[in-house]
């Protein structure tokens, strides 16, 4: 993609502004790595700032395939699952226990691997059916992950698997969650990333102009798997005790739920999404078990209200590359001089 | 071993009228609005506590309890289809599709926190037979009454969507709803309607399984649930003769897979075998074939 003609004085702002966005991310780091644990903070309350980052890597990558490509992918926790238990089992029988703090993101990435190659298995049917049936496959791919695992006596089966370090630590999670939202920023504002949202748009119609389907298809699908293979590496380490029930379809249904809460195609809405269900359960955990009842009735309200979500096709300027922006508001000066460009409308 | 399969097969056909009951109500849905409606599976569950309120509280006989539970869900599935289904028709189609996830939820969690958590059993409602077959085989009393129950409601759906004008609107809702009201039907209470069948029949289905397992909780509609949309998918979902065959398919695969492996195979081999009908037949066995627009 390269830069639109109109563009060329915003075009300069875009190198300070990149500077500034990993300027920012550096210090956030240091802050969460250096700075948090020193401060007097209730442990708990950390704890649930480890959980929204890990619910905003699950939402994010989640978004990918429903949001931007159309799909509906109702099994994202058995990726989780693959790559929550084989980054535990990479730590806990590989690494020995000096060294785990050292290797933990090979582990990690271990898992994720290990993910994307499970996400082949959806990924592959994608290219023949899709809507409904797809969710179908997603599902049942849930559900075989999930029993695979409860057969699976060396890692405990139904029991699941105890012991596992606590090697997650807010520094961990804010690294992967920049890492998170800066991949897929850049794969969705590169060539396959206008591939994605051609296929949500009219999946002929972007094979008829040339667009590769399966090629895109395929990176979409492996991408979102190894994110939440990734944030399963996290969230077993945090819990330090995992069992495949953790994964099953219920964990699925948060993940959803998160991601049209927060709004579909919107990295922006992941984050807010993940952020405002996780704090939401937490702050109504006084209510007990009607807390259950009152957050789903919430979720209805809102989705008839705001039926897109709370961001639903709107990005924070953060996640949005300066030359798009430089391009959408030329488009927005030429549609308002009356000269309707039919360029620059995308996405 | 041939005795042994028959016993199976026998074990087979009562899941397979559970599921296959429970499947009609998603294909139905699915067939008039497209909605995958996830909240099905817990109105099963909500069938099966009304039927626990009736046969152990008020102390009804099974056809009053069985009757009973089926007016109640209806209107429980006509209400939730009013209330939180029809404002958003026009929305995008995933809308409603996690508004239906989250009316599930809501009817699960709100059953646990007013009934308690702790499995209820249902009390007996039809004496205890076992009617021997020959050949070493033979069918309990509570296997007779869920095949009879199902086959029964099933002939009646059957006739009902193939022979009177309701069931002839209501496949013409499934090709175009948008056109629909200028043929002078009236489409949101055949809508309603449809609710109401599917919900009732998903009742029917958890009264029916209270008499094979009478252990029933709130979330027992989850596995159940989804089992049951496998089985609408598998047969062809929309299609309502799809959702019979697809719930017998279903169940016959689970059971010879329990008779023949450990028992927590049961639901790998079950849905790689879903899987793997997919990958090959992606619109399900009696699935129509939508020919797409260029």
């Amino acid at each position: 993609m390269e830069a639109p003609g109109a563009g060329a004085p915003p075009r300069a702002a875009a190198p300070g502004r990149t500077l500034l966005a990993w300027a920012g991310a550096g210090a956030g780091l240091l802050f969460f790595w250096a700075v948090l644990p020193r401060l007097p903070v209730n442990p708990y309350h950390v704890q649930v700032l480890m959980y929204v980052g890990i619910n905003a890597i699950l939402a994010a990558s989640l978004n990918l395939v429903n949001g931007y490509m159309g799909e509906f992918s109702v099994g994202h926790a058995g990726f989780m699952a693959v790559g929550a238990y084989v980054s535990a089992v990479v730590t806990l029988w590989l690494v020995p226990r000096p060294l785990w703090g050292a290797l933990f993101p090979a582990a990690l990435l271990a898992g994720g691997a290990a993910a994307a190659l499970v996400g082949l298995v959806v990924a592959v049917p994608s290219f023949r059916t899709r809507g409904d049936y797809l969710a179908i496959v997603t599902l049942a791919l849930n559900m075989i992950v999930k029993s695979a695992i409860e057969n699976i006596e060396a890692v405990g089966g139904p029991r699941g698997l105890p012991g596992i370090g606590r090697l997650t630590t807010p520094a961990w999670v804010f690294v992967w969650v920049v890492v998170t939202l800066a991949v897929l920023r850049h794969f969705l504002h590169s060539r396959f990333g206008r591939g994605v949202a051609a296929i949500r748009e009219d999946e002929l119609a972007a094979e008829l102009i040339g667009i590769d389907t399966r090629q895109v298809k395929l990176q979409a699908f492996l991408l979102s798997a190894f994110f939440a293979g990734v944030a399963g590496g996290l969230y077993a380490h945090l819990l330090q005790f995992i069992n495949p029930r953790s994964f099953d379809i219920v964990k699925s249904t948060e993940i959803l739920v998160m991601v049209y809460l927060g709004g579909v195609a919107s990295l922006a809405g992941s984050l807010v999404g993940a952020a405002v269900y996780t704090v939401l359960l937490e702050a109504l955990r006084f209510l007990g078990l009607w807390r259950w009842v009152l957050a789903p009735l919430l979720l209805v309200v809102l989705m008839i209200g705001r039926p897109r979500g709370l961001l639903g096709y709107r990005e924070a300027a953060l996640f949005v590359p300066a030359w798009e922006r430089a391009l959408r508001r030329a488009a927005a000066r030429a549609r308002s001089e009356g000269a309707g460009s039919p360029e620059g409308t995308g996405s | 071993m041939i005795a042994y399969l028959l016993q199976q097969a026998i074990n087979a056909l009562q899941l397979g009228s559970v599921y296959a009951l429970i499947a009609l109500g998603y294909s139905m849905v699915y067939g008039v609005l497209r909605l995958i409606n996830f909240a099905h599976g817990d109105v099963f569950m909500v069938g099966a506590f009304l039927g626990f309120f009736a046969a152990a509280v008020m102390r009804w006989p099974f056809v009053a309890t069985l009757l009973f539970s089926m007016v109640g869900t209806a209107a429980l599935g006509v209400t939730i289809e009013r209330v939180a289904y029809r404002p958003l028709r026009d929305a995008p189609r995933v809308s409603a599709v996690i508004t239906a996830l989250g009316v599930g939820l809501f009817l699960e969690h709100f059953v646990l926190a007013t009934v308690g958590a702790q499995p209820r059993q249902i009390p007996r409602m039809i004496p205890v037979r076992f009617y021997p077959l020959p050949g070493g085989i033979g069918f309990s009393s509570s296997q007779a009454v869920i095949f009879g129950v199902a086959l029964l409601l099933m002939l009646v759906l059957d006739l009902f969507v193939n022979r009177t004008m309701t069931g002839m609107a209501m496949r013409a809702i499934s090709w175009d709803i948008r056109h629909l009201p200028l043929m002078g039907v009236p489409v949101n209470r055949i809508v309603s309607l449809t609710f109401a069948i599917g919900s009732a029949l998903a009742a029917a289905g958890g009264i029916l399984v209270g008499l094979a397992y009478p252990i029933i909780d709130p979330y027992m509609g989850i596995l159940v649930g989804w089992k049951a949309f496998v089985a609408a998918v598998v047969g062809g979902i929309g299609s309502v003769r799809g959702a019979m065959v697809g719930g017998y398919v279903l169940a016959a695969t689970e059971v010879f897979v329990a008779a023949f492996l450990p028992s927590t195979y049961r639901d790998f081999v079950a849905f790689s075998l879903l899987l793997a009908l997919l990958v090959f037949r992606p619109t399900g066995m009696l699935g129509r074939v939508w020919a797409q627009k260029v």
